[in-house]
């Protein structure tokens, strides 16, 4: 098990590089930034070449990015064009995104996963189709569209919530924001544990724990539900990325300064330092969650082992 | 000479000063202690005013910034601020006196070392300032701002000399008559020691000499402004301060203003206009902004550039419901324009309502008829470029084409080409990639006729994206910036303008509004002609 | 398999893969299935041995003799979910490649006078933001999006459940190695990769938006598929048949693959949805489909900040897009189910 893990943590090395690699060399296909800096008309070019030599673009793109991961060893990701260091950057913009996902992820887990007992044990049933109808609605509305509704009627209709989350970001600010957030990945999650549900009431070890009298709800928490998590997990593992890097529309609707906004708002101004930095820690994000996962999948199915 | 003087574009609008007046006299149950909040966008540069090319920092600026001379908030006019007076014999040779009794909210004397230090520092091209520019006219700018990438040869301009503490002269490269009136812009700005001491710091927290101070700034979340009681100026403001707060879409700046969590809007988003009469009553402004939107041409295209190519455009042009279009997409905040420059002016300022005549008038039949003698759209179709990131251009583009199809009897005749990202379609502009029209908007630096036409129209001007180039138009820009009576120097212009009507050089499509909305506890809110609120006149109940 | 050895029955199916091996498995065919077969409430009685071992299981438990398949099959027949769903995506099918079959205007055609009008006759579903007729638009738009959703989710099952379940199934170092990859594609942000990839195509087809959802997607579904084969193959039925010696391709796809594809179809159908929706998503940014295109995705963004003065606009592109997800939410369900013999 400690060997699994450190080499897991052995494996982030390459990763690492082949990802800034890979993001750095897609920021620098997007061409020239500098065009874009000086508004609708033609930068003057003095003041585009002095730009360009100050944000290290007039070289080659591989010294480029030797400089970058040589300033990135240092701690030293670069700046922004508004001229705030990328760390700083993060700084704001990571704690708030962290307490965003977690909400969100919170939501996937109690919600979801309730729905999907609940649904995989009525199959068929009102409730059933009921949370398909859910489902669908869910799927085929924008995220702008329910988020929006959510916001005019908790927010200015009902007053219940400010519509806008302050600049602090506070656990009970971002409850709807989370849930809005979680929509699309909570359908995810519903049906994936009623299918698991569904698929494993009927085996073995489930009918021995009834016949063995045991009540109702520990044959379903210890013996049903932990037999089928395992997709459900690994949909959560892979859906951080998501909910942390693409929370664009929630964090616009909400005006939530976040690392979906900044990661975007880079990538429009073609800021290499500030979409690799990002990026940096994103990966490091999944590489743990996958890990995460990983171990996870050993503690769920005890036959599952790592050496 | 590169271009015209000092143009900047709509997406880096340059938001200038502030009113003439103070409003006198409080009315009853205004509150001089009260802060209202605003919406803001984060600035894209760091706050220094030869840097500051958009209106977010703009709006920053004119708060904690006065000029020489300031833009009436009415007319659009010119007049002393921080300038006793400005003398000049031939033009060319100015002596500008400050007035006494100025200060930095840092306490420090606003003097004429003060502002030749600032303009020095703003056209010095180590110190990267995209504004350098506005400098450009000035004796020596090219030692210190060298256009070709060598190295610059000096540290300061050599046409400005301190005389004593609040006289200065400057000397220009070449006779510009209406070099005063320009000086109402951030760029030129008086800047305190403390800017050039202590830099860093500064950006932390800028210090000006407006009528508010920072209290705070909090990058990417909010500014607070508070009034500054000593301010010496006129312009005194009449409400506690401003919290500027940081919005990355208008729609919840929006929606916040309706919950009661915000005061002050300055940009209502297009799909709330329909609803803005139930939802805010009359607490919503729209008045006319110096700024016009029109489709440019490529004529380094020769499919765009040959004999009846002109029909062609004057043919898309009467294809082209501009009213139906500004009423139904943007809700009468745009007005469809008739002339290229905007109403703003004024018709003593040059603005002439319908000299665009029949060529701007709808009428498919006309329009069909002026293609196919054109020699019919070039490779039967017109793609419309956009960028698609910012603004919704889409929806207007769309409309266009939908109203040129119609008009056609084509249901291909024109269709949206989107560009990903902002730098990408300026490099294809300036990589001269267009194909067919695309959308170009402008945004005025001053009022005055000549700042509509020269920078756009004149040959190889800086904002020139066709690469139009006609003669007869320069000749004439030629003339009226050599006039020295101002109504016919006007006249002058306008017979430019006529020229690119004939030519159909662009097609104008509508003059831009400025909105805003308010909460109730607001009143006395104006926007000025760069759509920005004058916020020192203010009154919070 | 450094990360999950074997169970010591592993090392032996390695070693012995003899001519014996199709009775063998028939028997641990047969040994598995009975009690699974008479657990399913469906059972018919008898031991029908129709289990993941297909005609082997069935010929040595003496029934007649039918594959996996054709048992699937014929229980989907019977299945009213079944019937439904693929009534409604042959209609899906019929609208986008003859949309004038049911309408009777161009959906280029657009009044801005009529903007955001409701509905009146022959004009069913009112009109849009544009002033284009809502109820042409949304059939119009089925072929770009029912081809968009569909292949895109095809590829993105196909690609991803064969490498994930390989992945699964092998680990080692292969399975670090995608796994790893997958890390990285997870990393690239859709917005940069929508930019990048899709502005240098020209193609005014719908492929290359396909293409790059694929490329975007299959990670997802990579990994699912991965988690399900790891799980899937403790069961004792997986053991039982590498100890009879059954080869890693048989394992995989008589034995692995049947059980473990639930998840993959689950994820797959809802993807569905939300890759009509990404296409919008791409075309907003100015990189997915050119205009003049019509989609579905297209309208609803479009008209999404309408919602509060013409909710029709949106309402009908969206039902269009849930009915499309509904029948593929419900075909999955229907297969799922008949690949599932506990249910029998």
């Amino acid at each position: 098990m400690g060997r699994y893990v450190i080499r897991r943590l052995l494996q982030m090395i390459p990763v690492f590089i082949g990802a800034t690699l890979l993001i750095f060399l897609m920021v620098n296909v997007m061409g020239d930034p500098v065009a874009g800096l000086c508004g609708d008309r033609q930068c003057d070019p003095a003041t585009a070449a002095q730009l360009k030599k100050e944000f290290g673009l007039d070289r080659p793109v591989w010294q480029q990015y030797l400089t970058y991961m040589g300033n990135v060893f240092t701690g030293d990701f670069g700046t922004a064009f508004n001229g705030q260091p990328v760390t700083e950057l993060m700084a704001t913009a990571f704690p708030v995104t962290i307490r965003l996902t977690i909400v969100a992820i919170l939501f996937e887990i109690v919600i979801g996963i309730t729905l999907g007992v609940v649904t995989g044990l009525r199959r068929g049933r009102p409730v059933d189709t009921g949370v398909l109808l859910v489902t669908l609605v869910v799927i085929s509305v924008p995220t702008f569209v329910t988020g929006l509704l959510l916001q005019l009627l908790l927010g200015v209709e009902w007053g219940w919530i400010k519509p806008s989350v302050s600049s602090a970001a506070t656990f009970d600010e971002l409850i709807v924001p989370g849930l809005v957030l979680a929509s699309v990945s909570l359908a995810y999650v519903t049906r994936l544990t009623r299918t698991s549900i569904a698929e494993n009431k009927r085996s073995d070890y489930v009918r021995t724990a009834i016949a063995k009298g045991l009540p109702r709800h520990r044959v379903i928490t210890r013996h049903l539900l932990r037999n089928s998590l395992i997709p459900v997990v690994t949909f959560i593992g892979t859906d951080i990325g998501a909910l942390m890097g693409g929370a664009i529309v929630t964090e616009r609707i909400f005006n939530i300064h976040g690392v979906g906004f900044q990661l975007y708002q880079g990538i429009l101004r073609q800021n290499t330092q500030t979409v690799v930095g990002f990026v940096t820690v994103l990966v490091l994000v999944f590489l743990v969650a996958n890990l995460l996962v990983d171990l996870l999948y050993a503690v769920l199915d005890p036959r599952i082992r790592y050496a | 000479m590169r271009g015209a003087p000092h143009a900047t574009w709509v997406a880096c609008a340059a938001a200038l000063t502030l009113v003439a007046t103070a409003c006198g006299g409080g009315a009853a149950g205004s509150d001089t202690g009260a802060v209202l909040s605003s919406s803001w966008g984060d600035p894209q540069n760091p706050l220094e005013p030869a840097n500051t090319n958009e209106v977010q920092g703009g709006k920053v600026l004119d708060m904690i910034f006065r000029s020489l001379k300031k833009y009436n908030p009415d007319t659009g006019q010119a007049e002393d601020m921080l300038a006793e007076k400005i003398e000049t014999t031939d033009s060319q040779n100015f002596t500008i006196t400050v007035k006494d009794g100025w200060t930095f909210s840092n306490g420090e004397k606003v003097t004429a070392k003060s502002f030749v230090d600032a303009w020095n520092y703003g056209a010095s091209l180590k110190n990267n300032q995209k504004n350098a520019y506005f400098f450009e006219y000035i004796e020596g700018y090219p030692e210190t701002h060298p256009d070709d990438g060598s190295k610059q040869t000096a540290e300061t301009l050599s046409g400005l000399k301190v005389v004593d503490e609040r006289t200065f002269t400057v000397r220009l490269k070449q006779k510009f008559s209406s070099f005063p009136d320009t000086l109402g812009y951030a760029a030129y700005a008086p800047l305190p020691q403390s800017f050039f001491t202590d830099h860093a710091g500064w950006l932390k927290k800028p210090v000006g000499n407006g009528p508010y101070t920072i209290e705070s700034y909090a990058k990417g979340s909010q500014m607070e402004l508070r009034t500054w009681e000593d301010y010496p100026g006129p312009d005194k403001a009449v409400n506690g301060g401003v919290t500027l707060k940081v919005y990355t879409d208008n729609n919840t700046a929006y929606t916040d203003l309706m919950a009661g969590n915000l005061d002050l809007v300055d940009d209502v988003p297009a799909s709330q206009l329909k609803n803005v009469k139930s939802d805010l009553g009359d607490r919503y402004l729209n008045t006319p902004a110096g700024i016009i939107q029109v489709l440019a041409f490529p004529y380094y295209d020769k499919d765009w550039n040959k004999p009846g190519s002109d029909k062609v455009r004057t043919g898309l042009s009467r294809a082209i419901n501009r009213e139906q279009i500004t009423e139904t997409i943007f809700q009468r905040t745009r007005t469809p324009a008739s002339d290229w420059t905007s109403p703003v002016l004024g018709e003593d300022g040059g603005f002439k309502e319908g000299l665009c005549g029949d060529a701007c008038d709808y009428d498919p039949e006309a329009a069909r008829k002026l293609i196919e003698e054109g020699g019919g759209l070039p490779g039967g179709q017109v793609k419309i470029t956009y960028n698609a990131d910012t603004g919704s251009h889409r929806q207007w583009v769309d409309a266009v084409c939908n109203s040129i199809n119609n008009a056609l009897g084509n249901e291909k005749a024109c269709v949206g080409n989107p560009v990903g990202t902002f730098a990408d379609y300026r490099n294809q502009i300036g990589d001269r990639k267009m194909q067919g029209p695309f959308r170009a908007g402008w945004q005025m630096d001053y009022p005055l006729i000549q700042n509509f036409l020269q920078p756009l129209y004149y040959t190889n001007a800086s904002s020139n994206d066709g690469k139009w180039s006609d003669e007869k138009f320069d000749r004439l820009v030629d003339e009226a910036n050599a006039e020295t009576d101002p109504a016919q120097a006007i006249r002058t212009f306008q017979q430019a303008e006529e020229v690119v009507r004939d030519n159909m050089a662009a097609i104008p499509l509508w003059y831009q509004n400025g909105s805003a909305g308010y909460s109730e506890r607001l009143s006395d809110v104006r926007l000025n002609p760069f759509s920005v609120p004058v916020y020192n006149e203010i009154k919070v109940s | 398999m450094p990360d999950q050895p074997y169970e010591p029955g592993g090392a032996i199916a390695g070693t012995g893969a003899g001519g014996a091996m199709d009775l063998a498995a028939s028997e641990g065919a047969s040994l598995e299935q009975h009690p699974s077969a008479a657990s399913g409430g469906r059972a018919p009685g008898g031991p029908k041995g129709t289990g993941p071992f297909g005609p082997d299981a069935s010929a040595a438990a003496g029934g007649r003799a039918r594959s996996l398949g054709s048992d699937a099959w014929r229980d989907l027949r019977r299945n009213p979910v079944f019937l439904v769903s693929a009534l409604i995506i042959l209609f899906l099918v019929f609208i986008s490649l003859w949309p004038s079959a049911i309408t009777w205007e161009s959906p280029l055609q657009c009044d801005l006078a009529k903007a955001q009008e409701g509905s009146r006759p022959g004009h069913p579903f009112g009109y849009d933001g544009q002033g284009c007729d809502v109820y042409t638009r949304t059939v119009y738009g089925a072929r770009t999006s029912v081809t968009v959703g569909v292949c895109a989710t095809l590829g993105v099952a196909i690609l991803g459940s064969v490498l994930g379940g390989l992945a699964g199934f092998f680990g080692g170092t292969g399975d670090a190695v995608l796994s790893r990859v997958t890390d990285i594609f997870f990393a690239i942000p859709v917005v940069l990769g929508g930019l990048v990839l899709l502005s240098v195509v020209t193609s005014t087809t719908v492929w290359p938006v396909i293409g790059f959802m694929v490329l975007l997607g299959w990670p997802q579904i990579s990994r699912i598929a991965r988690g399900s084969v790891i799980t899937v193959q403790q069961n004792d039925y997986v053991q039982a048949a590498r100890a009879l010696g059954a080869s890693n391709s048989r394992l995989l796809l008589r034995h692995i693959a049947p059980n473990a594809v639930a998840p993959v179809i689950v994820v797959a159908t809802i993807a569905l949805g939300t890759y009509i929706a990404l296409e919008a998503t791409l075309s907003y940014l100015g990189v997915g489909l050119k205009p003049p295109t019509v989609s579905w995705g297209i309208d609803i963004s479009a008209a999404s900040p309408y919602i509060r003065n013409a909710p029709h606009a949106l309402l009908w592109p969206s039902g269009a897009l849930a009915i499309t997800v509904l029948a593929f939410i419900m075909l999955g369900d229907a297969v799922r189910d008949a690949l599932d013999p506990k249910l029998r």
